[in-house]
């Protein structure tokens, strides 16, 4: 890999349109506007064109005039098409950015000879040649991109620090905002315009598609990650420069390695962006695919667990003239799940091996005896309130006793005054264990 | 008792008003359109319309001050939509709406307003203590950022409504009653004269009803008047000392003991004035040609 200064600027400039792109995004994330990035970032095209032919000027502050003109009318047509002509929301902004991009376009090709736009340059832009076009300003030179890119970034920091909080009340509430004054439908066309303008910026350099993967992918992200609003704000920019960083060098690396040239450094940011969502997807703490695999895995081994020492329970109440020994059985191992919970049960000594039989520790018999009392006290309450045969009675309450705590438990014995025995007949075993007075089951062998 | 004699309003006419009734408990002049200046509420024959398809007809009342008022009426009644039109959240087709005897425009500090909980989006990355803040948006001003003061009010609120544990929880991790708490401690923050509440009773469990009652004794205790879309009639004579009985226009209105009975709720569900149906479709349909 070589490195050269042209690389860093390329890094730069894709770190910078990215993060503006995935800081603006945010707020259509959160609106569950997403489509509204695409539906922009394609519209302000004819917006582009005629500052275009009215200016002769490519990067002239016309194309962001033309460009946030264009914006506005992208977000104001959709509300009216679906307002007036009762067409659902997306629908309407279907209509409106292909209608405005097809026009772009055609003017674009119509005036073709006359400027220097090349539609193909819009889609996949050309990161690889703003190096190439440097200006000095205040002493400071670097290319035309890399300043107008820092120029949006910092508006977008500044309109996200400064209305910090109406920017969260008027996604979150946009009926109370506008109660208390913050009206939510213009904070909608604030921020429509600046995603206008962070589009056309990022434009040149990085192209639409990239633009619209910037404007959703980071905050969708992000917000998979965190339940905190300012947090997702900070890991959505984040994600994006990592991505535009490892993008551009995937860019220049990956292809080698198949003995193939360099590939399109906007594309690659795009596919590792998408890469890493998946990695967010599968790894994140709370929504992530694993953690909820982990999560059920733990819930099935509780439950197996449960029942496995509810079982032993029951056996020993159903012995429990036996005088010494061995209120025991072999678990059933044909699911691995049972296997596990035995292996579970005997590590956290709940249940002690002999032979080839289990019985219960004094601990074990603990959390089995809270277990039966809540599967007995369901039935009773269920037998109570529905009108039900008795042996319709177990199954739900088999499903059920894994959830029940103690003060459901507290709130079922006072609503059933203190019932002794369920529906079936059988004591309702007590908090602690009083079966230790009143009849000797050798549980110390 | 303020009621409405079937099939009697002209239908299509919504310029003759309220002139037709009068009503004893009423400061309101019969002849004229004045209504009292103290009332927290008063709506002067406002009319909502989707698409020019009037959804509420002539809607004319004053709340009385420091009252626990429910709004009842079936479903598709107009009770949410008579909520935001009052509160400029969606056009009137005509009438205006006084708070404390000025324009709401000019009194919005005054008012507060607890939408319905399925409303917003529960999985918003906020904890329940931000949510709570956000009713003193106003108060704390543009630009600046919520303090540690503001937070300790938030705070208190959330203990007003037993849901101090939970500040610290992110809202898609609360149950729908506790979700309903937070709305309800966000309307406290922001310590109006008036509130008015979209359903805050749906969906809850029985301890947070009876908590939000509370709640409520206390604001009109405190001479707050309280307005309270509500759906279950088994619970009005306990909660409210005022109803409105809605479907599509005022049914009837005043004090529960004289307005809530069999006969005004059997016009309010049983069905809707034929004659305002099909002059809402005329004009829904004529409207579009």
């Amino acid at each position: 890999m070589d490195w050269t200064t042209l690389d860093t600027w390329i890094v730069i400039t894709g770190v910078l349109s990215a993060m503006s792109c995935a800081l603006i995004g945010n707020f259509l994330v959160l609106r569950k506007m997403s489509m509204m990035g695409d539906a922009i970032s394609h519209a302000v095209l004819p917006g582009l064109a005629v500052a275009f032919l009215i200016s002769g000027s490519r990067g002239s502050i016309t194309m962001f005039v033309g460009a946030a003109i264009a914006g506005l009318l992208t977000a104001l047509f959709t509300q009216w098409i679906h307002k007036f002509g009762k067409v659902e929301e997306s629908a309407a902004m279907g209509v409106t950015f292909t209608a405005l991009f097809a026009i772009g376009l055609i003017l674009i090709v119509r005036g073709a000879d006359s400027i220097d736009l090349d539609p193909g340059c819009v889609l996949y832009g050309a990161i690889e040649l703003v190096p190439l076009d440097m200006v000095t300003f205040l002493g400071f030179t670097c290319p035309q991109a890399v300043w107008i890119l820092g120029c949006v970034l910092l508006i977008n920091i500044l309109f996200t620090l400064l209305l910090y909080k109406e920017l969260r009340l008027t996604c979150f509430d946009p009926a109370l905002a506008t109660t208390l004054g913050i009206n939510a439908n213009v904070m909608h066309y604030v921020t429509m315009t600046l995603v206008a303008i962070t589009t056309v910026a990022s434009f040149e350099s990085v192209g639409s598609i990239l633009v619209i993967a910037m404007l959703i992918v980071p905050a969708a992200a992000a917000h998979l990650l965190t339940n905190r609003y300012g947090l997702m704000l900070a890991l959505s920019m984040i994600f994006a420069a990592t991505s535009a960083a490892l993008g551009h060098i995937s860019a220049i690396t990956v292809p080698t390695w198949f003995g193939f040239a360099d590939t399109s450094t906007a594309g690659m940011i795009a596919v590792v962006a998408g890469l890493l969502f998946s990695l967010v997807m599968l790894f994140a703490p709370h929504q992530g695919i694993l953690s909820k695999i982990w999560h059920q895995l733990r819930l099935s081994l509780r439950i197996a667990s449960e029942d496995i020492l509810g079982k032993l329970y029951r056996l020993e109440e159903a012995t429990s003239d036996q005088p010494t020994y061995t209120q025991a059985v072999a678990i059933p191992a044909n699911k691995w799940i049972n296997r596990l919970a035995r292996m579970d049960l005997s590590r956290t000594r709940k249940i002690t091996r002999e032979q080839n039989a289990y019985r219960l520790t004094e601990q074990g018999r603990n959390v089995a005896r809270q277990l039966v009392r809540s599967h007995r006290l369901w039935e009773s309450y269920v037998a109570k309130h529905f009108d039900l045969n008795v042996d319709h009675l177990h199954d739900s309450a088999e499903r059920t006793e894994h959830y029940i705590t103690q003060t459901m438990q507290q709130e079922m014995i006072e609503e059933l005054r203190h019932v002794q025995t369920d529906p079936h007949g059988k004591k309702i075993p007590n908090q602690q264990s009083d079966e230790a007075n009143s009849n000797k089951k050798g549980r110390k062998a | 008792m303020n009621t409405e004699p079937l099939d009697q309003k002209p239908a299509t006419a919504s310029s003759q008003t309220s002139a037709s009734t009068s009503a004893p408990h009423s400061v309101r002049v019969a002849t004229g359109d004045e209504h009292p200046v103290t009332s927290p509420l008063s709506v002067h024959d406002m009319t909502v319309a989707y698409h020019r398809k009037p959804v509420l007809w002539d809607v004319d009342f004053d709340a009385p001050a420091g009252s626990l008022i429910g709004m009842i009426g079936p479903n598709g009644a107009g009770k949410s939509t008579l909520l935001k039109a009052a509160l400029d959240l969606i056009p009137k087709a005509s009438g205006r709406v006084m708070v404390y005897g000025k324009p709401y425009r000019q009194q919005r500090h005054l008012v507060g307003y607890v939408p319905q909980r399925e409303s917003v989006d529960w999985d918003f990355p906020v904890n329940a203590l931000d949510v709570v803040a956000m009713g003193l948006y106003r108060r704390i001003g543009w630009c600046r950022l919520v303090s540690r003061r503001h937070k300790q009010d938030a705070m208190d609120a959330l203990e007003q409504v037993g849901m101090a544990d939970f500040a610290k929880r992110q809202i898609s991790q609360l149950s729908g009653g506790q979700q309903q708490r937070v709305f309800l401690a966000r309307a406290l923050v922001q310590d109006a004269s008036l509130y008015l509440m979209d359903e805050p009773f749906a969906g809850v469990d029985a301890s947070t009803e009876i908590a939000i009652v509370n709640i409520l004794q206390k604001l009109r205790e405190a001479g707050k008047t309280v307005l309270v879309v509500h759906h279950d009639l088994h619970t009005v004579r306990d909660y409210f000392d005022y109803v409105i009985l809605l479907n599509m226009r005022i049914v009837a209105h005043g004090p529960t003991d004289e307005v809530f009975t069999p006969e005004n709720l059997k016009k309010t569900y049983g069905g809707r004035l034929t004659l305002l149906d099909r002059a809402a479709h005329a004009m829904a349909r004529q409207g579009e040609t």
